[in-house]
């Protein structure tokens, strides 16, 4: 598992040299405009400045990533945090589940960005307004991931829990919880990457301090090479998101990958 | 002999998704006394799971009446132990927290518990797994871990649903001696369903044989074989008689197949 683990991930690292190689060819070879797309050389030195600067200079990119990085944090654990609550007790009763399902559906077809401005307006252009964006859009995915997990549970598991006369309590958490772990998991790692897509759409529409900040002021200065050193950050920021999520997701719900190692091989 | 367990015309119909009713046991009536022995044979889909899951108090009975220690059955009880169909284990649990998940649930000690189901583990032949997580054994192994789960809190009465239907000849008599054991050490009342009319007439007092679709009772069979038995008792002519009883009971005919 960990060796072929080892042979994907070194493929993908040579996938990306020889993609690197072809574009630096490319704009040398054909003179592309530095404003149009810059040479892979020249992000590199972008990159190198932006993180030479000092932890609190508004032109690197230490302090931009602060902001950027706790308002999707913080979002994100408000967000899916409300999400998870939410999503367990509407799966505890039919009843309300249907009563809430329009409003799901009608919320979760909504293009939540679309809400962005009126955000600012309502919670100004401080980190407030951010951390309700990416509240919002990672709200759903636990929410509906919750509730999908709850309704999984095995049958057999609970008519087993009630031949001891097992609580409706001890129920919930010795099986119905763990059961929906899993699902959980799966809104979680789509929460994380969400987080920062919010973050950043706040910081487009209106904001002094952020990575998306940082993006707009280059790109008003025609800082292309700049502009593309802050993707870099960027991505850099989501894989480390996306992979201590997978990291936990693996500690906590080890049954359930434990399984699926047991079919791969 | 007092009866233990009795069960007076018990019919029970499903509603099935498309609204209509499916008759599954109809007025069965018969009785276990008190650290009895009974086994109930009958082909696939006559109604022994249900007729196990309705004494356990697990599903309604649309008429008739269960009686258990001369109660009528209105909902699950904790003198019961339920051995399913299948294993039905918790995969995030290891064996050990499998086994006493009983305990938890009841608020038992869980010290003096925890060596008692060690100690069953044991017997069962799973020493060495009690930290093991449930898809690290085998189908078999994780049925053994379901009996340990229902002996462990000591019921009075055992419910067991094919509980070696999935185990190999060999593995399937030696738990079927070990499960004699048990029950002759501690007078257990034991239900036990099975498929094989062999298992049923080596384990049981009596056999109960109920006909298929829907399931009905076709007669008890009293086994008035000697115990305690060792497994030569199947090649006695006695124990062929009774085998032959039985198969003509639910029948099958000499060359019509389909049950051991
Ligand atoms: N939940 C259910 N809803 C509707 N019909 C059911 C349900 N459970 C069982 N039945 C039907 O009731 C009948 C008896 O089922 P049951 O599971 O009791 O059989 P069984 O004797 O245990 O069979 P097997 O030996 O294969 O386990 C079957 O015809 C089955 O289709
Ligand atoms: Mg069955």
């Amino acid at each position: 598992m960990s060796k072929l683990f080892q042979k994907e991930w070194v493929c993908s690292v040579c996938l990306l040299a020889v993609l690197l190689v072809i574009w630096e060819v490319t704009v040398k070879y054909f003179e592309v405009p530095f404003f149009l797309l810059p040479a892979p050389s020249g992000v590199l030195t972008s990159l190198r400045d932006g993180l030479s600067e000092s932890l609190t200079s508004r032109v690197g990119f230490y302090l931009h990533t602060y902001y950027t990085v706790s308002e999707a944090l913080l979002g994100f654990l408000i967000g899916s945090g409300l999400g998870l609550i939410l999503g367990t007790l509407i799966a505890q009763s039919p009843f309300v589940g249907r009563v809430f399902l329009p409003y799901i559906v009608a919320f979760q077809s909504l293009p939540k960005v679309a809400l962005a401005p009126l955000l600012i307006v309502w919670f100004g252009v401080g980190m407030t307004s951010k951390v309700v964006i990416v509240a919002m859009l990672t709200f759903f995915p636990l929410l509906v991931n919750s509730i999908a997990g709850f309704e999984s549970v095995d049958r057999d598991l609970l008519e087993m829990m009630r031949s001891f006369k097992a609580t409706r309590w001890q129920i919930f958490c010795k099986v119905r919880f763990p059961s929906a772990l899993p699902f959980i998991f799966a809104g979680l790692s789509m929460a994380i990457v969400y987080s920062l897509i919010g973050a950043i759409v706040g910081e487009f529409i209106g904001g002094r301090h952020g990575l998306g900040i940082l993006i707009l002021q280059m790109n008003f200065n025609m800082d292309m090479q700049g502009v593309f050193s802050v993707f870099v950050v960027l991505s850099v920021i989501g894989i480390a998101f996306y992979l201590a999520m997978r990291l936990i997701e693996r500690r906590v719900v080890f049954w359930a990958s434990r399984s699926r190692d047991v079919i791969e091989l | 002999m007092t009866s233990f367990i009795e069960l007076r015309n018990v019919t029970k119909s499903y509603r099935t998704l498309q609204e209509e009713d499916l008759l599954a046991l109809q007025d069965v009536s018969f009785e276990v006394g008190k650290s009895e022995f009974v086994s109930v044979v009958g082909a696939s889909g006559c109604g022994k799971t249900t007729l196990l899951k309705i004494i356990a108090g697990l599903i309604p009975y649309s008429s008739g009446e269960v009686l258990i220690g001369g109660s009528s059955v209105k909902g699950p009880r904790k003198d019961i132990g339920f051995v399913f169909q299948q294993p039905v284990l918790l995969p995030w649990r290891t064996v050990l927290e499998n086994t006493l998940l009983p305990i938890e649930v009841m608020g038992l000690p869980r010290e003096e518990y925890g060596r008692r189901a060690q100690d069953i583990l044991d017997r069962v032949g799973l020493s060495g797994f009690s930290n093991k997580y449930p898809f690290e054994l085998s189908g078999g192994m994780q049925q053994r871990v379901a009996i340990t789960r229902a002996l462990v809190y000591d019921p009075d009465v055992l419910l067991l649903d094919e509980p070696f239907g999935a185990l190999d000849a060999m593995t399937r008599e030696s738990l079927n001696l070990e499960l004699l054991r048990i029950w002759s050490d501690h007078r257990k009342t034991v239900l036990f369903v099975t498929h094989s009319i062999s298992e049923a007439i080596f384990l049981s007092d009596r056999v109960v044989a109920l006909t298929p679709r829907p399931g009905r009772l076709a007669d008890v069979v009293e086994v008035d074989l000697p115990r305690p038995r060792r497994l030569d008792v199947m090649q006695t002519e006695a124990f062929g008689m009774l085998a032959k009883r039985i198969r003509s009971l639910l029948g099958i005919g000499e060359e019509v197949g389909g049950i051991e």
